[in-house]
């Protein structure tokens, strides 16, 4: 994307960011979206206002590191549990449509 | 033996007692509630799924009590789960088509807890679809309705736990709060919630929309019922690298100090100015106005402070949870379970994702998927996302230095009462700040509880409570809201869940 202003939500932006997102939106889906986007984001872009460089960024509300646990096997799901909402599977692994198209 | 209508309308605490003297069988009592719904839920619609294994649960806590064995305090109290956790022996939609009619490989921690603590999961209730929702409008199954009028909303995401405890068809609910869905809902229902300090309650099992905001919580008809609860679903779990390991009070017995207090001398209790707003709803800023001088009557002090950066939290909450929630949705992808649509003239797996996302999201969800794409873009990110999140170290700087003059913080829990089905549903942003109270707590990780504060003169409709406390201090939230709690009835001479309107 070489839009310069972040402001700018298009519906070529939107279009992008739905193959982004893996969604299939329809024509009418990304004209609504274009509109409802473009004002959520003129609102939220307030958060600028106050994010100056010299505030640390937060990610997480109560930090906490080096969470491990002891190394030894714990109760997993079989093969079975695993696979039972699949929507297609061959009792061993999940069925999927072929991953690369033909001009790929 | 107790009516049968006696037994819906009981506290949790009250019928527990009478199960364990013997007087009342979990059978009856989960019998009782099953007939309730079966009454009003056609017109409530809180629950999207009705346990068939309620009654057998019940009979074989029965029959462990009568065997003489020790059981937990609520074992045999029938309770509600949000449709976001996961059950092993019910169906987990989120409130979603695309996981229509999935039946999870297992239990979330809190539901095992619940389990092993003897309860009897009655049924999944309903939601905004993943939790994307102050109204449970957003449910891919029809929304719920308030049971103080059939019209409006019961508040969202946990609309149905809400509903369903203020319908008299649970007596606990679990919730889950990333932003307020569950001191939203109790807000509008006149019910009691509780939002966890982050990490006090696992995650495990429940389906995440963003991650770093999420906390799962009890949801009641009375303070100390949400503390019972509480203490059954809390502690370290190993399975949420997020949970908090460490020792928790009793939380019943913390409500059961407040409701014993003699005075609140000594208690500090901070209005945060910002939420103090003029433009609330009048009948909402008068209630709270009026409990705040309950308080002061009862020997608190009431300090004002400022944090001005609650200013921009709505904001930089719908940046960082659209962020999270576009990522944790990825696993939605046709191909590990929940649905598959494959596009006329077939395609590849890219192509089925594409369609099955597309057939199997709501508007809502497409809305913050795609608004979370767009933050976390290339370009993007550190004007959005990144300024977000120092939003987010600025408002913990806020109640930081809050909490250094007051014990506890108070606010309206919403800012107005239920508004009615469909009134901001086409207006994105005015359903998003319905959330401006609650979503402050989520941001900073501390733990914030909704209870009633009496119905607004305008429209007799339930306005709600907040109390918030410093990150891990949730005992101290239960023993103020259990005074206030007390304080409310004796000055009203009733319950508020009392005032519910008949549902036949």
């Amino acid at each position: 994307m070489t839009d310069t202003n972040p402001g700018a939500i298009t519906t070529e932006v939107v279009t992008h960011l739905a193959s982004l997102a893996r969604i299939a939106l329809t024509h009418d889906e990304i004209e609504k979206l274009t509109g409802e986007l473009g004002a959520i984001v003129d609102s939220v872009a307030k958060v600028s206002e106050v994010a100056t460089d010299e505030v640390p960024a937060t990610s997480h509300p109560i930090p906490l590191s080096n969470v491990f646990r002891a190394d030894v096997p714990g109760v997993t799901l079989t093969t079975e549990q695993a696979l039972a909402g699949a929507p297609e599977h061959d009792g061993s692994r999940f069925a999927v449509s072929a991953i690369l198209g033909e001009e790929q | 033996m107790a009516a049968l209508n006696d037994l819906t309308t009981m506290s949790a605490a009250d019928l527990a007692g009478k199960l364990s003297s013997g007087e009342v069988s979990s059978v009856e009592a989960t019998q009782a509630h099953l007939d309730r719904i079966a009454a009003v839920d056609d017109r409530v619609h809180a629950f999207l799924h009705v346990s068939a294994d309620a009654l057998a649960n019940a009979k074989r806590i029965d029959e462990r009590r009568a065997a003489g064995e020790s059981l937990g305090e609520l074992a045999g109290v029938p309770v509600a789960v949000k449709d976001v956790l996961c059950t092993i022996d019910m169906p987990t939609t989120a409130g979603s088509k695309i996981l229509e009619g999935w039946v999870p490989p297992y239990d979330a921690t809190p539901v095992a807890k619940l389990r092993a603590a003897g309860l009897i999961p009655l049924g999944k209730t309903n939601m905004d679809e993943f939790a994307m929702g102050s109204s449970t409008e957003h449910s891919a199954y029809g929304p719920t309705r308030n049971p103080w009028d059939l019209d409006r909303i019961p508040g969202g995401s946990g609309g149905g736990s809400a509903a369903a405890v203020s319908a008299f068809e649970a007596p606990l609910a679990l919730g889950s709060d990333t932003g307020g869905s569950i001191r939203q809902p109790a807000s509008v229902t006149g019910s009691v919630g509780v939002k966890p300090t982050y990490g006090g309650v696992s995650r495990y099992g429940a389906i995440a929309l963003a991650s770093s905001l999420d906390q799962v919580g009890p949801v009641s008809r009375t303070v100390l019922d949400s503390a019972l609860l509480h203490d059954v679903i809390g502690g370290h779990d190993p399975r949420d690298s997020t949970s908090l390991n460490e020792q928790w009070p009793s939380f019943a017995a913390a409500a059961r100090a407040g409701a014993a207090a003699e005075s609140l001398k000594g208690l500090r209790v901070g209005v945060i100015k910002q939420l103090d707003s003029p433009g609330f709803q009048a009948g909402v800023s008068q209630r709270f106005h009026e409990a705040l001088q309950l308080l002061t009557d009862f020997g608190a002090e009431i300090v004002e402070v400022d944090a001005p950066h609650l200013e921009y939290a709505v904001e930089a909450y719908y940046l960082i949870l659209p962020a999270e929630a576009s990522s944790n949705l990825a696993k939605f992808d046709s191909v590990r379970f929940g649905l598959r649509v494959t596009p006329e003239g077939g395609g590849t797996v890219e192509d089925v994702m594409a369609a099955t996302r597309e057939a199997g999201f709501g508007d809502e969800v497409k809305r913050r998927i795609i608004l979370g794409t767009y933050a976390l873009s290339a370009g993007y990110y550190d004007a959005y996302y990144g300024s977000a999140q120092k939003v987010r170290t600025l408002i913990q700087r806020d109640f930081a230095a809050a909490f250094e003059k007051a014990d506890v913080l108070v606010s309206p829990s919403a800012p107005t009462t239920a508004f009615k089905l469909g009134e901001k549903l086409e207006d994105p942003m005015a359903m998003y700040l319905n959330d401006v109270t609650t979503i402050p707590a989520n941001l900073a990780g501390i733990p914030g509880m909704g209870l009633p504060m009496g119905l607004a003169p305008e429209d007799g409709l339930p306005t709600g409570f907040q109390i918030m406390a410093p990150a891990r201090g949730d005992a101290r939230l239960y023993e103020v809201g259990a005074t206030l709690e007390r304080l409310l009835e004796a000055q009203w001479g009733h319950t508020l869940p009392s005032q519910i309107p008949a549902l036949g």
